[in-house]
């Protein structure tokens, strides 16, 4: 093999692919919010008492979960604008990424809700509570505790599946390196780089939200 | 000049799902044979060997499969190894499968109760026997759900494959919608094809965990 790998042009360019990570980051949070909206909305659908609405919900989420998301980030910035919807690279890609989440949330908070023995929503009952009432001393706290190391992996899912929306030239890392790699030629270099990047999110998130469970519901296991 | 689009266009995107599930189909047989290979070494009593498996897992799942794609098409490229792009992303998917399949894998054969290994021992086992006659075979019930939901992830996988050029499904829709002009249409029918694809496995695989949830509850029962 007669290749030397320069790994010069690429430590120069480190504080652009830093800024890329660290917009990978937050678009992947700010996805992550809206798709917890989104999930728990169609949860409440699903286990709404009409019939069409449980059907929307069940249709939505299997459309989604059955289908790539790179066809549903080029769905969103090619398609929707036939219909008069025309997005900026950043928006189509939020928009994509809040969809997917959405769907994925949703089997979540599900498994979240299931997770609440049934024994306490009859002892609520019982006590006379509404189904609001129960839902805020009775199923949340356990249900949350239950879904967060789900919704923890879920977030690093789609931290990783966001290097998709570069194809848009949406800017996050993944649209950095292929910059990058357009100003220097260097492709093997940057994007092994890039992927030691990655990587060190991952698990560095992973870390964090393994700390997080560990403090946050230790003090509520009597409950 | 703008083409309609018309059955002929329906056909060609039709057509090239067969590269999508052909795709699919060699990444699954690799991933398995790897996936195999890798769950083994991670059970292993061999303390370097089971953390060489892990650690290659880990990295796997925790980078995107876009830079495990090009980091395959243009290493094999500097290595003159090969600068085609079927075969680069079908040696990327097969590495991506072979992890996340050994991953799932591991999993079911620490199910297995440690009293069937430690009842194989009695038995005067040795360690492959053990694995093959006993443990295996009662990790194979478990592992197959998980199974066939991983191989709806690894068919919607594919579709990057179009990224590094290689004319599957999702590079199909680009060439006609290049052609046609009517992005809505052609991404809408290729989303619907995927989930053709997809959803009976989907459905197979949730079948296939509730008959064992079924199964379990019963073994439960009889335990007492």
């Amino acid at each position: 093999m007669d290749y030397v790998f320069q790994f010069g042009v690429v430590w120069r360019d480190f504080p652009a692919l830093l800024l890329g990570a660290w917009l990978t980051v937050r678009l992947s949070a700010l996805a992550m919010g809206l798709g917890l909206i989104v999930g728990v909305a169609t949860a409440l659908a699903a286990a709404s008492r009409w019939r069409a609405l449980r059907a929307l919900a069940r249709v939505y989420v299997e459309a989604i979960r059955n289908t790539p998301f790179l066809v549903q980030v080029l769905f969103v910035y090619l398609g929707l604008p036939s219909i008069g919807l025309r997005l900026r690279p950043d928006q189509a890609a939020l928009l994509a990424m809040v969809i997917n989440l959405g769907a994925y949330a949703t089997e979540i908070v599900r498994a979240g809700i299931k997770a609440v023995p049934a024994g306490q929503l009859e002892a609520g009952t019982a006590l006379g509570l509404s189904s609001w009432q129960l839902f805020r001393h009775v199923v949340w706290l356990p249900a949350l505790r239950a879904i967060f190391p789900a919704l923890g992996s879920q977030f690093i899912l789609i931290m990783l599946a966001s290097s998709v929306v570069s194809v848009i030239s949406a800017e996050e890392l993944t649209a950095v390196a292929d910059t990058l790699v357009a100003r220097h030629f260097r492709s093997f270099e940057v994007y092994l780089v890039v992927t030691g990047m990655y990587l060190v999110m991952c698990l560095a998130f992973q870390a964090a939200f393994a700390a997080i469970h560990r403090t946050l519901f230790a003090r509520w296991r009597a409950v | 000049m703008i083409r309609e689009f018309t059955v002929n266009e329906l056909w060609l995107l039709i057509l090239a799902a067969r590269w999508t599930v052909l795709l699919s189909a060699i990444a699954f047989v690799g991933g398995g044979a790897g996936g195999f290979i890798l769950a083994i070494a991670r059970v292993s009593p061999r303390g370097p060997v089971a953390s060489l498996a892990a650690a290659f897992i880990k990295i796997v799942q925790g980078t995107p499969l876009l830079m495990q794609l090009y980091l395959v098409y243009f290493g094999a490229s500097l290595l003159r190894l090969t600068s085609d792009a079927w075969t680069a992303a079908a040696l990327a998917l097969t590495l991506y499968a072979s992890a996340f399949l050994g991953e799932i894998w591991r999993g079911c054969i620490q199910a297995v109760p440690r009293e069937q290994w430690e009842a194989a021992r009695a038995l005067a086992l040795g360690y492959p026997s053990q694995l093959s006659s006993v443990i295996l075979p009662q990790a194979a019930r478990i592992a197959l759900p998980p199974t066939v939901g991983f191989l709806v992830q690894l068919l919607k996988g594919t579709s990057l494959a179009s990224i590094i050029g290689f004319t599957e499904l999702t590079r199909a829709a680009a060439v006609v919608n290049n052609a046609t002009f009517r992005p809505l249409i052609v991404y809408a029918i290729v989303a619907a094809l995927y989930f053709i694809l997809c959803w009976p496995l989907s459905l197979l695989s949730s079948h296939l965990e509730r008959r064992l949830e079924q199964a379990g509850s019963r073994t439960v029962a009889f335990q007492f």
